[in-house]
């Protein structure tokens, strides 16, 4: 029961400081000042307020993506040990549930994008779920090294204590995973170097044009829900690379929520020193990054 | 003595990079070549020479060793003469890197000779690799840029994989339990505790390695290119000594399996090997447009004629060491013959160059007694090796391998056959514009001796030879 | 297995440069990538062997060589014809990755079945070694520019190299001095070639090298 309401309370209110720590760390980059950290909340809450327009072309279909897209990370983050709070939901196989729950948000938001008829949502669909078909082997192969390392197809226990001893017995195979899930939020929450999210020109976003037409509250849970993506998806990351636990909740509480601020620094710095791939070469990058979680099978296995 | 053999085209090749007159450059090449010979004979007649002090036992001069610096050093003399020349036809162009390199090329081919330790071996052939890799750009045209490319990147896999096989044959001490080294006789005495599968994957890539270099079908591509763009004093050393050093190299990796007792399965390969050169090199004379080209698939026939008379065994290892030294110094005539007819005519293909008789008698002549000679036509000298061979075949009962043997070089006969009488005899063409390049005593002087000595050869062959060339065999009939 | 033994980390490092130069197209990357290779397998004889004259010698001459001099080498033949990318291999970049991932597999599962000594078993020498001549042969096959194919010729020789590590008495430091020379002057003679190609093809595609053939 604990573990649940510490979930939804991470999830859903320490979700939005992420995007307003990269902003700023971008902007600390930059030499600028920036938006504030709360920045996010300040946008949703506007955006809750706002009105709605909805073009006459759409069907039910716009409406339910950002509703899916804001419901589908809450019932992921369920699954997923946040640090060293263990997941409420675990079942055995909960890894391919959890897989396919974002391909549902991404197919949901792909159909609301294709729903308004405009072609450069169709682009952006098109691309986005190329780029998210490449990356979902990656997933796939680095959940198998953590299933054999942790012996069990649960979520909960892939994350769970096993994995400080597995960073003894497999170290190498452990940091080629990190670094393969590391470019799988990237890809996934549409970052640099695959989608530039502050870009204003059409013909090169990515994620940015499939949101295009939403307004209003909508907009604010696709907002949300990105920001609740990015939680889930770091919240992997933040794990593997802090496998202890301290034993006392109130602290592994705060250890996490400074890991995932620290995955958010790091995400900015990764934003602020490289640039946007050619739309060409993040396919190869994409399956660069498989082959690397296979080969991290491979050193496994022998 | 042995010191001197290395150091002498080493300090050549230094001293004619410093020298700045290309005018007298290179008449260094016939004077280090001269006393190259002086020396190989001093060190043949030694008999078994102490190794050199300094240098442990890695350089030790063996039969093998004698017989192949035998016959680098008499064709490198030779060409030196030639090369003096075509150096003056070509004044224009400059000989600097051409004289030094070929020097260095000499003593890098004269370390693999008497090298006793496979990491030198290995360190001079790769030497002769690049060494010679500028002297095939010569040319300076397009297509033998094409050719050095493709001879350099080649044959360096190739020694790269050579050198594979060698930590193999080192590994396969270390798994045998036997002591790791690379130094020849340590192999050898214990070789018979080696472990097997290390030894035999061992083989196999010094096989290709060294098969590379030598030229065996199928890793013989970069023959013809080569060949076809050198010019032809360089291609008669490639054919004649680099060919020959290769197949020493080849001739050690028999030795080590034989004293590791799987010297059954090293034959075959051999064996193979040399049947697959012969239908290459029989598939590809057949109307052979440029008579240049025609003499690479030449080598690699003979390549394959040596590797089928070393894996026969009995008196076949006489024939093919014999074969050694008729290869090279005929290789020699039709090389440098050709070369001259190349430059009379400025072309190689079979349809600009007729009737090299009228225009250039010598040198086509040469090259058509050339031509009879290579393809075992008595009274030449590789008649009767060749003859030796196929007797030690028949009688060792491989009738399969002895038929095919000679259905191709009857095919080869014909085909080269019509290539060459094409060249040499008909009418000249309507010449465009006159080069003007005479036949002077330089440039047929070479092909011609060498011509006689084969000659001489097929007729008699003198006592000190015959006992060289026995010995050399006897090396590999040996079991320990 | 012992994994964070520094040795093994440095092989690692040496396959994720391979996967890397495989996928790259720019040929400083590539270069550079090349030399780092050589920097890090020249100092694994100091782990392997400890630091004794000989392999103190061999690691500061092989660093020397395959660090900073071929490297140096190759820069400037590239900086003279000013080529700064390579072209699409015949293969593709991804297949050749497959390829070469699938080489490296390979190369893990077979070497588990080679009849190691005692010593050697388990150990992630030969397992790279195979995977980087995979690579430098994949290389050499599936690149166009003279460039890469004398970089997969190199990327090959460290292969081989690291073979000849778990063999140190074998290969007195003479050998290994002639071959790192050899290797040396191989490649000052490649850069040259190269030079000549590009003057006389006004590129470095060797593809244009098609002319003789039968």
């Amino acid at each position: 029961m604990l573990e649940l309401l510490l979930h939804l309370f991470l999830l859903l209110g320490l979700s939005p400081l992420l995007p307003g720590v990269i902003g700023k760390t971008k902007a600390l980059f930059a030499g600028r000042t920036g938006p504030p950290f709360l920045q996010s909340y300040y946008d949703i809450w506007k955006l809750f307020g706002k009105g709605l327009v909805i073009s006459r072309t759409t069907t039910w279909v716009f409406r339910a993506g950002p509703v899916v897209g804001l419901a589908v990370p809450v019932l992921a983050a369920l699954l997923v040990p946040f640090g060293a709070i263990s997941a409420p939901l675990s079942f055995t196989g909960d890894l391919i549930f959890f897989v396919y729950l974002f391909g549902l948000a991404r197919f949901f938001t792909a159909s609301a994008a294709m729903d308004t008829g405009s072609s450069f949502e169709g682009m952006g669909a098109a691309r986005e779920v190329t780029f998210s078909c490449l990356a979902e082997p990656t997933v796939f192969f680095s959940f198998i090294v953590l299933a054999r390392l942790s012996g069990s197809l649960a979520l909960d226990t892939m994350f769970g204590p096993a994995l400080y001893t597995a960073w003894q017995s497999a170290g190498p195979s452990l940091i080629l995973v990190v670094a393969c899930l590391f470019v799988v939020v990237l890809v996934e929450n549409c970052r640099i170097p695959f989608d530039d999210p502050n870009t204003h020109l059409e013909l090169t976003m990515i994620h940015e044009v499939m949101v295009l037409d939403h307004s209003g509250p909508d907009f604010g849970m696709i907002l949300y829900g990105a920001a609740m993506k990015l939680f889930v998806l770091g919240a992997l990351v933040v794990r593997l690379v802090f496998p202890g636990s301290t034993g006392n909740l109130l602290l592994d509480t705060l250890l996490f929520a400074g890991g995932m601020l620290l995955l958010a620094v790091v995400i900015g710095l990764v934003e602020s020193t490289m640039a946007r791939l050619r739309l060409l070469r993040v396919p190869q990058l994409l399956v660069g990054t498989m082959l690397l979680s296979f080969f991290s099978l491979i050193l496994l296995l022998r | 003595m042995i010191a001197a053999i290395l150091l002498l085209p080493f300090c050549g090749g230094l001293a004619a990079f410093c020298i700045p007159s290309d005018r007298f450059r290179p008449l260094l090449l016939p004077v280090c070549g001269l006393a190259h010979l002086v020396l190989t004979f001093f060190v043949i007649q030694g008999g078994q020479t102490a190794p050199l002090p300094m240098a442990g036992n890695w350089i030790v001069v063996d039969s093998f060793s004698r017989l192949i610096l035998l016959i680098v050093s008499l064709l490198f003399c030779g060409c030196s003469f030639y090369a003096v020349g075509y150096l003056r036809y070509r004044i224009v162009w400059g000989n600097r890197i051409f004289v030094s390199c070929l020097l260095i090329f000499l003593a890098a081919m004269s370390l693999a000779a008497v090298a006793r330790h496979l990491g030198l071996l290995w360190v001079a052939v790769e030497a002769t690799t690049v060494a010679s890799a500028p002297l095939i750009y010569y040319n300076r045209n397009r297509l033998s840029i094409e050719a050095t490319w493709k001879y350099l990147i080649l044959c360096s896999v190739g020694i790269a994989l050579a050198m594979l096989g060698i930590l193999f044959v080192a590994y396969a001490a270390l798994a045998g339990g036997a002591q790791v080294s690379l130094q020849f006789d340590d192999i050898l005495r214990g070789a018979a505790n080696y472990s097997t599968p290390w030894l035999r994957a061992g083989f196999v890539f010094l096989l290709v390695g060294f098969g590379t270099k030598a030229g065996f079908a199928p890793l013989h591509t970069w023959k013809p290119d080569a060949y076809g763009e050198a010019p032809g004093v360089v291609g008669a050393l490639l054919a004649g000594g680099l060919t020959s050093v290769a197949f020493l190299a080849l001739l050690r990796t028999l030795q080590i399996m034989e004293a590791a007792g799987d010297g059954a399965m090293a034959r075959e390969a051999f064996l193979a090997m040399g049947l697959v050169s012969l239908g290459f090199a029989a598939v590809f004379v057949i109307r052979q447009p440029d008579f240049k080209r025609l003499l690479a698939y030449s080598s690699v026939e003979h390549m394959g004629i040596l590797a089928i008379g070393v894996a026969i065994g009995g008196v076949a290892t006489f024939g093919a060491m014999l074969h050694l030294l008729n290869n090279a110094l005929t290789k020699g005539v039709l090389f440098l013959a050709a070369g001259n007819i190349h430059r009379r005519f400025a072309s190689k293909r079979v349809g600009e160059v007729q009737g090299a008789i009228t225009l250039v008698p010598v040198s086509a002549s040469l090259f058509l007694l050339g031509f009879l000679a290579i393809t075992g036509s008595p009274p030449f000298a590789p008649f009767i090796s060749e003859f030796t061979i196929l007797r030690g075949i028949f009688t060792g009962g491989h009738y399969l391998t002895g038929g095919l043997f000679l259905f191709f070089l009857a095919v080869i006969f014909i085909g080269m056959g019509s290539t060459v009488l094409s060249v040499v005899f008909g009418t000249p063409p309507e010449r465009k514009g006159d080069t003007n390049y005479r036949e002077t005593i330089m440039t047929t002087g070479t092909p011609l001796v060498l011509l006689l000595i084969i000659l001489i050869l097929g007729i008699y062959l003198p006592e000190p030879v015959w006992s060289l060339v026995a010995e050399a065999a006897a090396l590999l009939e040996v079991k320990p | 297995m012992d994994n964070y033994n520094p040795a093994n980390m440095l092989l690692l490092l040496v396959i994720l440069f391979n996967f890397f130069l495989l996928g790259s197209s720019r040929l400083n990357a590539c270069i550079r990538t090349v030399a780092i290779q050589g920097g890090i397998l020249s100092l694994l004889p100091l782990f392997l062997h400890g630091f004794s004259g000989h392999s103190l010698i061999l690691a500061g001459g092989a660093f020397l060589l395959k660090g900073i001099a071929i490297p140096f080498l190759l820069l400037r033949a590239i900086r003279q014809v000013h080529i700064r990318r390579e072209m699409e291999p015949l293969l593709g970049y991804v297949p050749t990755l497959l390829l070469g991932t699938l080489a490296t597999a390979g190369a893990f599962i077979f070497s588990d079945r080679l009849p190691l000594i005692e010593i050697h078993r388990g150990s992630l020498f030969i397992p790279v070694g195979l995977a980087t001549l995979a690579t430098g042969f994949l290389m050499l096959i599936t690149r166009r520019k003279a460039i890469t194919q004398a970089l997969g010729y190199l990327i090959f020789e460290n292969g081989v190299f690291i073979f000849g590590m778990l063999l140190a008495e074998a290969m007195p430091l003479m050998v290994e001095a002639g071959v790192l020379l050899d290797l040396l002057v191989a490649v000052f003679v490649m850069g040259i070639v190269m030079h000549q190609i590009n003057r006389e093809f006004s590129t470095m595609n060797t593809d244009q090298l098609s002319s003789l053939r039968e």
